[in-house]
């Protein structure tokens, strides 16, 4: 009886472990982006390495400031450039390509049954793939980069089952949302959490996605969920598929029940139906992000916006080319523009508060990302209030809180 | 070892994006790190913080991005160690990567107040209190051969690079 997470390990290692073990892995493949970059170069510079372990294992993505955004960015990002030309690294991919959890999967550089290793905490989203996905510092990415390897305490697996038909303007996003809130921040520390049961089985692989993106938001090593057709078709090829047979705990969740949630300031867990939080007044709307900027999720907040005019700033940002250049084949950018949207760069754009759309003193945001912290998007006294796409879009039609469904026809 | 230092306290949740905020990461100038560190909190910090004072916290400590900035704006401070009820992961591997002294001890926040001076007894894994001595888990091997190296730079010079 093991885990899937147990069951890759022991595979790539040649040897039975189990949760508790401390092993040292090979990495299969490794990524970092254009805000990690600079600081994992230093480090090699002071480990004295002057190759990487192998560049085909390696892709990096300029996401984080693209285009960058000041003098400094601009100059960081050439350092990183340099490198990748340096170190002649082909999985480059340069400003407006898309956010890296995006990009990695999107070009089939990952296969079920990898261990894959991000410089990003949101790493753990390519958990939705089958693999294993952690996100690390500059630091552990540096000593990857050397050696192919890292060490890594083998992580528990807390079961999340969830059954039941979503409703109508319900997504991945409210279920995650009332996820956290049951997991807590902190709630799956050093764990890991695979979702399975049949909302799971049903879902897109960008719903998935939404899912295993904010497991780092309950403290977790990264998730998991059981690769099947989709993935395949999705990644554009086969991996080793594990399942797993135990686990440390079960969390059981009717999806049928759930609302469309929203998590308000300034803790991720902070969760509260729409119901109770309508009519608080935004002055932006940004649907985009590594949790919610996919082409499904536009196309959702499309269809809400079709024919409407937003109140308020609405920005969306495509999460990677791909998604942009079928936005426009669709016609989903026309009405978009016509909404009063604007269309950011595909990337990271105002997730992080640097740029494309940073709130000012006291602003107010509805966002589809994964973080609302203190001064995550801009100003200290801003505040950030997470949601579906499908709740960010009413949102932007009436400039205040809105719940989606009645705008669901 | 035994390190000693004043107390400087914060609550459950400290998330790097109060550490470090986003806006600063992008510096060609990485002294401009410790300048602003815990600013998301308390914009006086830096200015207040001294060589080998220690920061007490509550639980999930260093959450949320994995920017190592985070790390090395509170070791530049000067800051000794962080004692947190726990951690958030990525910070954990970051900080011991670094060398930066991080111990999680139960029990740690309702045991001090901001301005206490406190001792930590590495070798026999105990915290000095005003209300009593506290003991906390010794770091597993790999960790403490990382720390006591220095970080995980040195480390790698000294075991990986030598073969
Ligand atoms: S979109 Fe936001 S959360 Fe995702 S990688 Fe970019 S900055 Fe991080």
């Amino acid at each position: 009886m093991s885990t899937a997470i147990e069951k890759i390990l022991s595979y790539s290692i040649g040897k039975n472990i189990s949760a508790g073990d401390f092993v040292e892995v090979n990495i299969d493949f490794a990524y970092f982006h254009d805000g990690s970059g600079p600081l994992i170069i230093d480090v090699l510079k002071e480990m004295e390495v002057s190759n990487i372990f192998d560049k085909s294992k390696v892709a990096v993505i300029f996401d984080h400031s693209a285009p960058p955004y000041n003098d400094q960015s601009a100059t960081l990002q050439s350092k990183v450039r340099k490198f990748v030309i340096e170190q002649k690294i082909e999985k480059f991919h340069d400003i407006g390509e898309g956010i890296c959890h995006q990009v990695v999967p999107e070009k089939g550089y990952i296969a079920p049954g990898m261990i894959i290793a991000g410089a990003d905490s949101h790493t753990c989203t390519l958990g939705a793939f089958g693999a294993i996905a952690i996100g690390m510092g500059a630091t552990d990415m540096a000593y990857i980069l050397a050696t192919g390897k890292t060490w890594l305490k083998v992580p528990e697996t807390i079961g999340v089952e969830c059954n039941g038909k979503l409703k109508e303007g319900v997504t991945s996003k409210d279920l995650i949302l009332e996820i956290v809130k049951i997991i807590g921040t902190d709630g799956a520390n050093y764990k890991v959490l695979e979702f399975f049961g049949d909302t799971i089985k049903n879902m897109s692989i960008s719903s998935r996605m939404t899912m295993t993106n904010m497991a780092i938001e309950m403290g977790a090593k990264t998730a998991f969920i059981e690769p099947d057709e989709k993935t395949i078709e999705f990644l554009g090829r086969n991996g080793k598929k594990f399942k797993s047979d135990s686990f440390t705990e079960v969390i059981s969740i009717d999806s049928s029940s759930i609302d469309p949630k929203v998590a308000c300031p300034n803790n991720v867990s902070n969760v509260k139906s729409v119901s109770e939080v309508e009519g608080i007044e935004v002055d932006q709307v940004f649907i985009g992000s590594c949790t919610n900027g996919r082409y499904e999720d536009i196309y959702e907040a499309a269809r809400i916006l079709k024919g409407k005019k937003a109140r308020v700033k609405l920005i969306v940002v495509p999460a990677s080319k791909s998604i942009l250049i079928r936005m426009i084949k669709d016609g989903i950018i026309d009405i978009l523009l016509e909404a009063g949207a604007v269309i950011g760069v595909p990337g990271c754009g105002p997730c992080l508060g640097v740029h494309m759309g940073v709130l000012g003193e006291n602003e107010v945001c509805i966002s589809t990302s994964n973080r609302n912290f203190i001064g995550r998007m801009g100003a200290k006294t801003s505040k950030v209030y997470l949601a579906s796409p499908l709740t960010a879009a009413a949102s932007a039609i009436e400039g205040k809180i809105t719940d989606p469904r009645k705008y669901i026809k | 070892m035994i390190v000693k230092g004043r107390v400087w306290k914060f609550g459950d949740d400290i998330n790097t994006d109060v550490i470090i905020p986003a806006k600063y990461l992008r510096s060609i100038d990485k002294s401009i790190w410790p300048k602003h560190v815990m600013e998301g909190i308390d914009p006086t910090f830096s200015s207040k913080v001294k060589p080998g004072d220690i920061i007490v916290a509550g639980k999930n400590f260093g959450c949320g991005s994995s920017r190592e900035q985070a790390v090395l704006a509170i070791k530049w401070a000067g800051i000794a160690a962080v004692v947190a009820e726990s951690f958030a992961r990525i910070f954990f591997r970051n900080g011991i990567n670094n060398g930066l002294l991080l111990i999680e001890c139960k029990g740690i926040y309702n045991s001090v107040d901001e301005g206490d001076i406190i001792e930590i007894d590495l070798d026999k894994g105990i915290i000095k209190t005003k209300k009593g001595d506290l003991s906390f888990k010794p770091l597993p091997p790999i960790l403490q051969e990382i720390l006591n190296s220095g970080g995980l730079v040195e480390y790698y010079k000294k075991k990986v690079k030598k073969h």
